[in-house]
């Protein structure tokens, strides 16, 4: 079972229908940490303001992705579901996040190199610096595309599985043994994306 | 590198895609569903479907166009054309599509905004203007005048101004119709364009007047658009996003090219 946690903050459609197109069966969209706790894997999408997350704690969901992940489920992260893996936000300083890596995400710099940055981000961007190892990024290629949109990003670390470059590298997608992120929408991003889904469900 | 956007854009009344042809004749240009896909295999970095009928008997037809349309689409959808509350943009999305676009409805009740983008998110929520330079003025461009009802209504507000007002309310993007060049093919309104791009932070998509490359390059370059409309443009085999993608690429404007 796949657990798909809705913690009501965007629309759940559109990566539901995604995992199903790639032929996942038994999706669950959820709010139960029971249930959180019994799936195969675990998919977190969200997009909006890193406040919504306040929500995962409040319904005991953070505990049971922590527990979850500690036993070796694999965990997916989407847009602010990455971000939330991280220690927190400077959009929401007053809610943590899961912690599970280092570091906060934070806002795009209004300049960089002396011009002005549009912020949100939006659009297709490439990936770069893929690691090699990532499961999550296999048999995608470097320079690939893949569709963006936010306002917060999360510093590049040793544990970045590629970055993108928008006023400076960012942390693209994340990976460390079962729990992983990306920034990017992977259900709006054609061939790309479908197939960082598929690699996932294939995990 | 971030690229730069070209969407296609899909005129439907009653469930099939109509393109006019010099303002008068409906000509109908085929199935939603499988034009949009068709677009996305060609290349096109976004799809937008506008019920340009958009009457209250029709609303049901469009659920069902939409349904059909995102079924499988894995590019950003969006809807536009008659959405005037947050529970008709609610319906449009759990049809399928990523965002909507809403203009009339926003000058009426510019909160509707702020609603759509609180559930949806601010990425959901496009504000479509439609302009008009406003000739006589000392400044046409500066002084350019929203128009709403499909461009039959003035509402005395100013483009930059509203766009502007747009953006604090909450929207993810402003999608800018140049009345005076739509249907023109003779390319779009850079002028109009960069002045609201500059005058905002969010993305601006450009549309009317797409004729041929050339005219996407320049409202990337010159106008400083993050993103261009195409409609009529890619109908009838005109041209594809493959074909379109790769020459505005060669005047060097950043795509995401198929590899």
């Amino acid at each position: 079972m796949i657990a798909v946690i809705d913690y009501k903050a965007g629309n759940l459609t559109s990566v539901v229908k995604a995992l199903k197109y790639l032929g996942a069966q038994n999706i669950v969209v959820t709010q139960s940490p029971g249930e959180v706790l019994r799936a195969d894997k675990i998919v977190l999408p969200g997009v909006g303001h890193f406040q919504a997350t306040q929500l995962l704690s409040d319904l005991c969901l953070t505990k049971a992705t922590r527990e979850a992940t500690a036993k070796g489920t694999p965990f997916l992260g989407i847009c602010v579901g990455l971000q939330w893996l991280y220690q927190g936000s400077t959009e929401a300083p007053q809610t943590p996040g899961l912690g599970h890596f280092a570091g906060a995400c934070e806002r795009f710099p209004a300049t960089f190199n002396g011009e002005e940055l549009k912020s949100p981000h939006v659009g297709w961007n490439s990936l770069d610096n893929i690691r090699p190892d990532s499961r999550l990024l296999a048999g995608v290629k470097p320079g690939s595309f893949v569709y963006y949109t936010h306002s917060w990003r999360a510093p590049v670390s040793a544990d970045s599985a590629a970055t993108t470059n928008y006023g400076g590298p960012f942390t693209a997608a994340v990976e460390r043994d079962n729990v992983m992120g990306v920034q990017f929408h992977p259900e709006k991003s054609a061939e790309t994306g479908l197939r960082v889904l598929k690699n996932f469900l294939e995990l | 590198m971030l690229t730069k956007r070209i969407i296609a854009c899909l005129d439907v009344r009653g469930g099939r895609v109509v393109k006019g042809i010099q303002f008068v004749d409906i000509v109908d240009a085929g199935d939603p569903a499988e034009l949009a896909h068709r677009h996305a295999a060609a290349g096109a970095d976004e799809i937008v479907l506008l019920d340009i009928t958009a009457t209250h008997e029709g609303r049901g037809t469009l659920l069902d166009t939409v349904k059909r349309t995102a079924a499988n689409l894995f590019v950003p959808f969006t809807v536009g054309g008659g959405i005037r509350s947050a529970e008709e943009a609610a319906a449009v999305f759990d049809a399928g599509a990523d965002k909507v676009s809403i203009n009339s409805a926003a000058i009426a009740r510019p909160e509707l905004i702020g609603e759509i983008g609180s559930s949806f998110g601010a990425q959901a929520v496009i504000v479509a203007i439609d302009a008009r330079r406003v000739k006589g003025s000392n400044d046409p461009v500066g002084a350019a005048e929203v128009y709403v009802s499909g461009g039959r209504k003035p509402t005395g507000q100013r483009v930059i101004d509203w766009a502007r007002e747009a953006e604090q309310r909450g929207a993810g993007e402003i999608l800018l119709t140049s009345m005076d060049c739509d249907g023109t093919r003779d390319g779009f309104d850079c002028e109009l364009t960069r002045r609201v791009s500059e005058a905002v932070q969010i993305p601006v998509i450009a549309s009317g007047g797409a004729g041929n490359a050339q005219h996407f390059a320049e409202v990337f370059k010159a106008g400083k658009a993050d993103a261009a409309l195409a409609a009529s443009i890619f109908h009838f085999g005109v041209t594809d996003s493959r074909a379109l993608k790769a020459e505005v690429a060669a005047a060097g404007v950043p795509m995401r090219l198929p590899c």
